[in-house]
């Protein structure tokens, strides 16, 4: 016998009231339903009953593969393996509960509490009666258990249905935060380090949508630098589901800016061209604002004064998630969420190539604005064909990802 | 048009060879060990090409001892004969400029107690004989030196070192790394007083996971893989057959012009060199004597330009390279023979390796030449100030 047939999806309360709960709900389902068909062939049903959000399982299905999925759903803040079992008799009810318990624990001396709720109210027996009567049953079964009503260390969960009943008691922690697709849509700026991705996953964690940008360099960056980048796409997505990943060819622009402008001043120059093709891009595929890994004070290219000079360039709003966090700390998201291991491989991004030894930290913004006049003859076409020349990556959900070329 | 110039890497399979190997793996699949015709019919796969082998290095049939490539030759002829010499003494030489598949045993054995000598080697990258000789003594077991250089070419002098060991410390073994050399320079085992040879079969446009390992009947190492007693006893596992005659037939393809390619590839290179030589700034490793050195392989440090991105230009205009041996995909870090030569330290990431084959067509050599010249200057104007 399948040890689990169903699961309860746990979710927050933020945006449930009035009509957005079912903006929420909606969306929620929709990405669970996305995200479960990661988890293997077979048919998930994902049904709302009664306010809560329950996925039943095919006959034949892979529990950990189904876990891992409903876990990087954001929007999910728990998720609880339910035992379905037919209708019977308390005394059937208390039997199934000892038999779960032994099943599902290692050891048989926490505190409990039994938590019946009956949606069938013609259920011979009431609630509480039921609760006493199981909770006397796994008393006698597991002597060293403990009945405790106000803190128990686990919750044995038994709703008694019309048709079935449903046993559950682990809850396995969800990712939180708001359904992909309640939040609009964004673009981040990924490069291969360890901050980007970090950034791009804690805003879809606020319920946007991603788009991403990529600018290679080629000869100065290779193939392998940009299939990193694919690669950490493809991990956001399993969280973010689809993301079109821009790829745009930045060398000519690098080495113009490199042959006209004070060599200190190049990653900020650099910087305020990626940001305004970003935005670009951004602006024609409805995104509502730019995501960088930024944080302050992290290289020169992020102090304050640096930030300032780069956010000069747009008129979208630019999201830094970061912009308050040390660099252990994003270490520690990236661990987490699998990122790192990529974002460490040793391939050179653009922005390093031609870094100069001491780069400007503290841009002043009339000499940064003065140098770019001399990049006047020519930058407007190289920065239209670097648009124009855009290769469009396609990215859907973590592993199951294709990778397809729409142009390019 | 393409130009692959990386093949002190791999080479292309030769078509006929791919060809051998797919009937095989269809028609003769079976298991050499296995009494019934269909494994005989695999068995004799597996005679003939010893005897292939067996010719090409003059020596005895029971002396060949096929692997899954260099890296378990190497690991079988220094573990293998440690292990049985053990009792004899604690002492291991090799050079400063070994393959990782060679100088990461002898680390390895280091940190298990054995005391390792590596000889340096000039700025050409070659060892001297009378350094080997004062480090010999009658507590070595074995001395590892590679024939031919993977990163520069340089040529090593193998059958000196070999008559040396021999005449010095008799029951001394004697290992040469002779991947990057068999089947371009010539060398047999018997007449340089070589114990153990390691040889790769996609090094001379074999398939990948084949080698072999020429075991003198004197040596008798200890086996590192136990099982079923294949080789002899020296390597189990069932042999892998289609590999072991694409092997063959690769060789016997590369000997058959061995002398005519070796001097082609000569004349290739030496056109090369001189093709470059007014460009400033770019320096050959190894030895300026084209008779020091392999016929397919060249080293070149290319001051201000970054390997990487030179390899990467490179390939853009369809020609396709190596960065040294410094940085593969998946290890960084220095290379160690560019150290041991003593180049300068912006040479380690400046570095790349051209290496030429049989199938290099000789318009190739032009292509570079003139890529080169183009990148050079182009890169040189862009770089970290």
């Amino acid at each position: 016998m399948m040890k689990f047939q169903a699961f309860l999806i746990k979710y927050g309360e933020i945006g449930l009231k009035g009509k957005n709960r079912y903006v929420f709900e909606d969306a929620l389902v929709r990405q669970i339903k996305n995200a479960l068909k990661t988890a293997g062939e077979g048919k998930f049903e994902v049904s709302r009953i009664n306010g809560r959000i329950f996925v039943h399982a095919p006959e034949d299905y892979d529990f950990d593969l189904t876990l891992s999925a409903l876990k990087h759903v954001f929007g999910v803040t728990g998720i609880c393996p339910v035992r379905v079992i037919p209708n019977r008799t308390p005394k059937g009810i208390a039997e199934a509960v000892v038999d779960f318990i032994r099943e599902n624990y290692e050891r048989f001396d926490f505190t409990f509490k039994i938590n019946t709720r009956r949606a069938n109210k013609a259920y011979p027996l009431g609630s509480m009666e039921l609760d006493a009567l199981v909770g006397e049953a796994v008393l006698e079964a597991f002597p060293d258990m403990r009945v405790d009503v106000h803190s128990p260390e686990e919750m044995i969960h038994i709703e008694v249905r019309k048709e079935d009943i449903y046993l559950y008691s682990l809850v396995f922690k969800g990712p939180g935060g708001m359904p992909v697709g309640t939040g609009g849509k964004a673009m981040l700026l990924l490069s291969g380090g360890i901050d980007s991705p970090v950034a791009g996953y804690m805003i879809s964690k606020r319920g946007v949508q991603l788009d991403a940008v990529y600018f290679h360099a080629p000869p100065y960056t290779s193939e392998r630098a940009k299939q990193k980048v694919v690669d950490l796409a493809r991990i956001i997505s399993a969280y973010a589901g689809v993301i079109y990943l821009h790829v745009i060819n930045f060398t000519d622009i690098q080495m113009y800016i490199y042959d006209q402008c004070p060599h200190e001043e190049l990653t900020i120059i650099m910087r305020r061209y990626m940001m305004r093709i970003a935005e670009r891009l951004a602006v024609s595929s409805d995104c509502l604002g730019l995501v960088t890994g930024e944080s302050i004070g992290q290289v020169a290219s992020q102090t304050m004064k640096s930030l300032l000079a780069t956010n000069e360039v747009c008129t979208l709003p630019v999201y830094r998630p970061l912009i308050g966090f040390d660099k252990q700390e994003i270490i520690e998201i990236a661990g987490n969420i699998g990122t790192f291991e990529t974002s460490i491989l040793p391939y050179e991004d653009c922005c390093t190539i031609f870094v100069a030894k001491h780069p400007v930290t503290k841009p002043n913004l009339n000499i940064i604005r003065r140098s770019e006049l001399l990049l006047k003859e020519k930058i407007d076409t190289m920065v239209e064909e670097a648009v124009a020349g855009d290769e469009v990556i396609v990215i859907r959900h973590g592993e199951a990802a294709s990778v397809e070329r729409l142009r390019g | 048009m393409e130009y692959y110039l990386d093949n002190a890497a791999t080479t292309r399979v030769f078509p006929e060879v791919a060809e051998h190997m797919k009937n095989i793996m269809l028609e003769d699949y079976g298991n050499p060990g296995s009494l019934h015709n269909i494994g005989f019919k695999a068995e004799k796969h597996l005679r003939s090409a010893t005897e292939v082998f067996s010719r090409l290095l003059k020596c005895d049939k029971t002396e060949i001892c096929f692997t899954s490539g260099g890296t378990e030759s190497n690991n079988t002829a220094i573990l293998g004969s440690v292990l049985s010499r053990r009792n004899r003494g604690n002492h291991l030489i090799t050079t400063a400029v070994e393959h990782p598949a060679v100088a990461n045993v002898m680390t390895f054995l280091e940190g298990e107690g054995f005391s390792v000598t590596r000889l340096k080697t000039d700025t050409a990258g070659r060892i001297n004989l009378d350094e080997l000789n004062e480090a010999l003594t009658n507590e070595t077991i074995l001395v590892s030196i590679m024939h031919v250089n993977n990163e520069i070419g340089t040529i090593e002098p193998v059958e000196e070192a070999g008559r040396l060991i021999r005449k010095k410390v008799p029951e001394c073994l004697f290992h040469v790394d002779d991947v990057q050399g068999f089947g371009k320079l010539p060398l047999l085992p018997g007449e340089a007083c070589i114990d153990f040879l390691s040889v790769s079969a996609h090094k001379l446009h074999g398939p990948r996971g084949v080698g072999l390992l020429y075991v003198s009947k004197r040596a008798h190492p200890k086996p590192i893989l136990h099982g079923g007693g294949q080789m002899g006893g020296l390597r189990s596992g069932t042999e892998n057959v289609p590999g072991i005659a694409g092997f063959a037939e690769a060789a016997e393809r590369v000997f058959a012009e061995r002398e005519a390619q070796a001097e082609r590839l000569r004349s290739l290179r030496i056109r090369l060199l001189e093709g470059l030589s007014d460009l400033e700034e770019v320096f050959v490793n190894g030895s300026s004597e084209p008779e020091d050195s392999a016929p397919g392989i060249l080293s070149l440090s290319i001051k201000d330009i970054r390997a990487e991105v030179l390899l990467h230009a490179l390939e853009e205009k369809g020609i396709f390279v190596s960065s040294g041996s410094a940085c593969s995909s998946h290890h960084k870090g220095p290379s160690a023979t560019l150290r041991a030569i003593g180049v300068p330290d912006w040479a380690l990431e400046s570095t790349i390796r051209i290496s030429l084959a049989s199938d290099t067509p000789a318009e190739a050599v032009s292509a570079v030449t003139e890529a080169l010249h183009e990148l050079i200057p182009l890169l040189r104007r862009y770089r970290r100030k």
